[in-house]
């Protein structure tokens, strides 16, 4: 009986704990918004932060959606072809790459590169004192380090989304106009014709979702961290891993809000 | 605390305490601290000056006590004028913690820029003057944290701290981790940098003889209270059981430290 009890209480105390730090890092982000409208705005920690996460994480991203292209059209040749649906592939590939591996694939090259480095940076700065030096040079950290960061990984990610819409969808292009012998125009008019706005729009919020997630994660725990190198350490971890399931998750319930009709 | 000057202190703490979770840290700390004086708290590893320092630069919330700045509570303040009496506050923390993401002179002229809002170029004159004050030449100006020594850093660190002409100066440990002549260098520019700017002075080290050049009193802390204050001369030969065994480093004596055997 007392196994029992002990296990009950081993659960709730992880629930109860999970709901702690939601209510934490709801808390966190909520503070860090509320900070974009307040003056002062840190204009030049604002460009760094998007020039960080849009455009350096070009090249990653480029080639992460130019090889998803190439292999969802080699993929759904050689799959469609058991249903004599080969002329699906143009619509498959533009679909799949809007809708979902643009914004999907994307976040969480982002999250692996941009995410960690938040991460490791902010729990440098914690550790080594930086953020309570911020405090007592009249800056608030929150204004200064968080606000800024969350609102350029809100706006780069939607155009380094649009950018992997576009790699993806020419890789696909390639392969089957290059390799598989499709029709070149044909497969153009095809993705133009069968592309609707939703499919852009849908893969654009995620995108904006997914980029305020990545941010997030990495200043929270990078703010938070304590202990160290090890603690740095692990809040990059923490960082890069907890962004990475709520993309998944958040991808799920946007799917859900956009095309469960 | 019979040396207690008359005049209306410029830091004036009563009964402060703080813990984390069981371990009390600080356990009704009274001081005073005059103005335009120095005083130096000396105390062992672990006994709380840090966590004094904090209190009162509002980087941690006390549990209990009152802490008067120029005879007003900063504790029952509302935010924004604690944060604007704070703001008048310097502080040189102990591992420097230089901003590595900007260059020195950016460092050193943050608070003006965030405070006062001069322009860039001007910030940029007035830090190299302000370098110039603690020895180190305007090209020192475009260097990176990671490229100066620890005698440098910490120059740099109380050049940041002195640049915008606080009335109240914090050193956390200033000349730990340095040789002993870069320790006798940066006692003087602090000796030197305080006196110039007429401002009150709160130093806190274990280093004996940093205590003497700098302090014009001095008080010990142990076990989360003040056991003594007096002339930083009166250091050596206090009189004081607990104060003789720190500063001639007795093994034998009231203090003992928690080892596990």
């Amino acid at each position: 009986m007392s196994k029992l009890l002990d296990l009950a209480a081993m659960i709730g105390r992880a629930v109860f704990g999970a709901f702690r730090l939601t209510g934490h890092i709801f808390l966190f982000g909520l503070e860090g918004m509320s900070h974009l409208v307040r003056p002062p705005v840190y204009g030049r920690q604002f460009l760094r932060a998007f020039l960080d996460i849009g455009y350096y994480s070009l090249p990653v991203v480029a080639l992460t959606a130019i090889f998803t292209g190439m292999v969802l059209a080699l993929q759904s040749a050689t799959g469609l072809s058991r249903f004599n649906a080969e002329s699906a592939v143009a619509n498959l590939v533009v679909i799949s790459i809007t809708r979902e591996l643009g914004p999907v694939l994307a976040a969480l090259m982002v999250a692996g590169r941009v995410g960690a480095a938040m991460a490791a940076e902010l729990g440098t700065m914690r550790v080594t004192d930086q953020i309570d030096a911020l405090s007592t040079l009249s800056t608030n950290p929150m204004k200064y380090l968080v606000a800024p960061r969350l609102l350029g990984g809100l706006l780069a990610l939607p155009l380094l989304v649009v950018v992997a819409d576009i790699l993806g969808v020419l890789g696909g292009f390639v392969i089957a106009s290059v390799k598989l012998g499709y029709n070149a125009e044909v497969y153009l008019t095809n993705t133009v014709n069968f592309v609707q706005t939703d499919d852009v729009v849908s893969g654009l919020v995620k995108a904006a979702v997914f980029g305020f997630l990545v941010t997030l994660m990495g200043c929270y725990h990078g703010y938070n961290s304590r202990g160290g190198a090890q603690g740095v350490g692990t809040a990059t971890t923490y960082a890069v891993v907890s962004a990475s399931v709520l993309i998944l998750a958040f991808d799920y319930m946007i799917t859900e809000l956009f095309f469960a009709r | 605390m019979s040396d207690a000057p008359a005049v209306v202190p410029k830091i004036r703490i009563r009964g402060l305490c703080k813990a984390f979770g069981d371990k009390v840290v600080l356990d009704g700390i009274d001081l005073d601290v005059a103005p335009r004086t120095s005083m130096v708290v000396i105390g062992g590893s672990g006994t709380g000056k840090s966590v004094l320092l904090k209190c009162v630069l509002g980087l941690l919330e006390p549990d209990a006590g009152s802490i008067e700045i120029d005879g007003r509570d900063v504790l029952r303040m509302e935010r924004g004028e604690a944060e604007a009496v704070r703001a008048r506050i310097g502080m040189l923390f102990q591992n420097g913690a230089l901003f590595d993401s900007l260059p020195v002179w950016e460092n050193v002229a943050f608070g003006l820029l965030a405070q006062h809002k001069v322009e860039r170029h001007e910030a940029r004159g007035r830090a190299e003057e302000v370098l110039a004050q603690v020895g180190l030449g305007p090209s020192v100006g475009d260097l990176w944290p990671a490229e100066l020594s620890g005698g440098m850093q910490k120059r740099v660190a109380l050049a940041r701290a002195i640049a915008y002409q606080p009335d109240t100066l914090f050193f956390d440990e200033p000349t730990t981790g340095l040789d002993p002549i870069m320790g006798a260098v940066i006692d003087n520019l602090i000796v030197d940098c305080v006196k110039r700017l007429g401002s009150t002075a709160v130093a806190i080290t274990h280093d004996m003889a940093s205590a003497r050049r700098i302090g014009d009193r001095a008080a010990m802390i142990n076990k989360g209270r003040i056991v003594w204050e007096g002339p930083a001369t009166a250091l050596m030969d206090s009189g004081n059981e607990v104060v003789d065994q720190f500063t001639h480093g007795r093994h034998e004596g009231p203090i003992q430290m928690e080892l596990r055997r």
